[in-house]
């Protein structure tokens, strides 16, 4: 069912972002500039000078202060919001870190780009995927509206699951792109995400004495402390697939919970795939479904939590095949991650895109018939 | 302000059990900080000694509120705690509790930050002059001429007066402080509890295994720093410079005793030559002209 009175706007990736932040109503919000997130908090902070978003906005000195701060905050009962990309995102890595095992809510948008040297500020996942181990929920959103939908709905995970939350936004593919965007209305949006409960994941007020932090008596709590991460992850999947479907229920637009499938039902090949480029992926498929090809495509809506038991559906196709926007010294990240969900010998990674090296349809269309024929190596690299 | 030291608060926030060294200065800056601001204050604490003095979780030998942080993350982190309690309606201080390491050197860049946004903060470096968590390397706050681990034959390089250097930034108030002299820190923090915007205090606290001494001497330690002129208390209130007793009296150097007594006290300066030594007092001297000319300008 359609809520009423939806708006629609015409917005670019990041602004699509800053309207939900806005509609979230966070008490505290800290960023540092860099591209391609700029226009996020630029955007956030004309929204509170003006007065239309009540949230204190503060300018910080570095990227990693900025996680600091939100960090603090949200310890402190805010609701609270960053931005960054790229080396954004590797400065602020041990605060992301510290954040993630304090259990503190924070969200924040990465504008994915790539990692120098050389300076390139164009689209690569590498930055947000730095993320994986340290317990942040991973989200990757593939349009401009989904990055808005994405950004509401992690709010409310976060603060549910008491795990901070990255929205992948790919660098100017969504970030500087416009697209018409549906907004919902206010009320609709206060009704999925209700005010944080700020005494989670502690009471910090002046007067109660808690230390939070200090050293363990015994390493065990600790491990057990870390272990909750592990299962606050396995909860996590169940609250972002409610999340998906509460949120489809008041606007009308539902993604499939952790993954997307495309055209899965009677394929013999499946595509694997995260964010924008999936919609080039999607186009190529439905061409090679024209021309005959039983081939479809599940899109990783979330790679944290990752969703294993969606994933091990692909054992029950003949050919698996990953796309990777990210490159490192043992392949890309989905194609070790989705291989080690399935029992099958062999899962054909294709990492292509990287460096912001464009990849449309076409490159699609060619490289999955070619991996469909077998001439690829378990790796293969397209540059 | 004057008062009696035993008309201050008499609940306890530094508690049995914690795990500081024995004569530790820091923990009894710590414990006027208690008596000033225990109620209400939420203490942020980088990595440093003051971490691993609460004591084993899941207790705390801290009667506060505490949040351990990432070394370089203090001044941040508490300005993210105050702006979450203007936003959500909570009176309190948010209070920094940290070293020299995390304060001057690592933490700088935050440090900075917060004190040119004028962040509603209240920073204490706690200034044991050197990182004494790891077992005394040098620090940039550690005087010139001292032993550490890291600078075996004495640092070669001056102190660095991160007071001043936040009161450059026209921060609404700066202060040093003394651990021998807990009226006039005590003072110094209810002053800063009512002013609105960045507040830096600067506290200097000896630490026996560091600077070899005898534990028993801790306050004396602090008191000669003072009394020779090592250490000025001083203030920048509202855009204006000046002393505070005791070194109000030392600005007259005549009345100032000989920088060899303090020196002589502790085994990190047991090297020093006779031609260390008049380095260092020039330094002093160089140091209180400095200050001096503040003061009148003021």
């Amino acid at each position: 069912m359609r809520a009423v009175a939806v708006q629609k706007l015409a917005l670019t990736g990041n602004y699509a972002v800053a309207y939900a932040v806005k509609m979230a109503k966070p008490h505290v919000i800290a960023a540092y500039p860099i591209t391609p997130q700029t226009s996020i908090v630029e955007k956030l902070s004309e929204f509170v000078e003006r007065g239309e978003l009540k949230a204190r906005f503060v300018n910080v000195e570095s990227e990693f202060s900025a996680m600091s701060v939100v960090y603090g905050a949200a310890m402190a009962g805010a609701r609270v919001f960053t931005a960054t990309s790229s080396h954004g995102l590797l400065y602020m890595y041990e605060a992301a870190w510290w954040a993630a095992l304090s259990r503190a809510p924070v969200v924040m948008a990465v504008v994915t780009r790539t990692i120098g040297p050389p300076w390139n500020i164009h689209v690569e996942h590498n930055d947000i995927l730095t993320l994986r181990d340290s317990g942040w929920v991973i989200a990757m959103a593939e349009t401009v509206q989904e990055a808005f939908d994405l950004t509401l709905q992690a709010f409310r995970i976060a603060e549910s699951a008491l795990l901070p939350t990255a929205v992948g936004v790919d660098g100017f593919i969504l970030s500087h792109s416009t697209e018409p965007v549906e907004i919902p209305p206010q009320d609709v949006v206060d009704k999925f995400l209700p005010p944080r409960n700020p005494n989670a994941p502690m009471t910090l007020r002046p007067g109660v004495p808690v230390a939070f932090g200090n050293l363990p008596s015994d390493n065990r709590m600790h491990a057990r402390h870390k272990v909750a991460v592990y299962n606050a992850h396995q909860e996590a999947k169940g609250l972002v697939r409610q999340a998906d479907y509460e949120y489809g229920k008041l606007t009308g637009r539902s993604y499939g919970g952790l993954v997307e499938t495309f055209k899965m039902g009677d394929a013999k090949h499946v595509v694997v795939c995260a964010g924008s480029w999936c919609s080039d992926a999607k186009d190529a498929v439905a061409k090679l479904r024209e021309a005959g090809l039983p081939v479809g495509l599940m899109r990783l809506r979330f790679i944290r939590p990752f969703p294993t038991e969606e994933v091990r559906r692909l054992d029950d196709y003949d050919t698996v095949i990953v796309y990777d926007r990210d490159i490192t010294p043992s392949g890309g990240v989905l194609g070790v991650e989705v291989k080690a969900a399935l029992s099958r010998a062999k899962v054909v990674n294709i990492v292509a895109g990287i460096a912001g090296v464009d990849f449309d349809s076409r490159g699609f269309y060619q490289t999955i018939q070619d991996a469909v024929e077998g001439k690829y190596k378990e790796v293969e690299f397209v540059v | 302000m004057t008062f009696r030291l035993d008309q201050l608060p008499k609940t306890k926030y530094v508690l049995p059990g914690n795990a500081a060294c024995a004569g530790c200065g820091m923990m009894i800056g710590w414990k006027i900080l208690g008596m000033a601001l225990g109620e209400e204050s939420v203490l942020t604490i980088p990595a440093s000694c003051a971490s691993v003095v609460q004591g084993l979780s899941p207790k705390s030998g801290i009667n506060m509120p505490i949040l351990n942080v990432p070394f370089a993350s203090a001044a941040a982190v508490a300005t993210g705690i105050s702006e979450a309690f203007k936003t959500l309606g909570v009176r309190g201080h948010a209070v920094v509790w940290a070293g020299d390491g995390g304060t001057a050197d690592i933490g700088f860049a935050a440090l900075s930050g917060a004190a040119e946004r004028n962040s509603d903060i209240i920073y204490i470096m706690y200034d044991n002059e050197a990182y004494m968590n790891t077992g005394i390397q040098r620090s940039s706050s550690t005087p010139r001429s001292a032993w550490t681990t890291t600078t075996p034959s004495g640092k070669r390089e001056r102190k660095k007066d991160v007071a001043l250097l936040m009161a450059m930034h026209g921060a609404p108030y700066v202060a040093t402080a003394s651990i021998a002299y807990p009226q006039d820190f005590y003072r110094k923090l209810k002053r800063a509890a009512e002013i609105e915007g960045f507040k830096f205090i600067h506290l200097h606290t000896p630490c026996p295994p560091g600077w070899r001494f005898d534990p028993a001497k801790t306050v004396e330690v602090a008191r000669l720093a003072v009394e020779t002129g090592a250490w000025i208390l001083w203030e920048y209130d509202n855009g204006h410079f000046k002393l505070n007793p005791p070194s109000t009296l030392y600005a007259d150097k005549s009345k100032r005793k000989p920088l060899r007594e303090y020196l002589k006290l502790q085994g990190r300066f047991a090297h020093l030559t006779d031609d260390d030594i008049k380095t260092l007092e020039a330094e002093v001297e160089e140091k209180w002209r400095f200050l001096l000319s503040l003061v009148h300008k003021s």
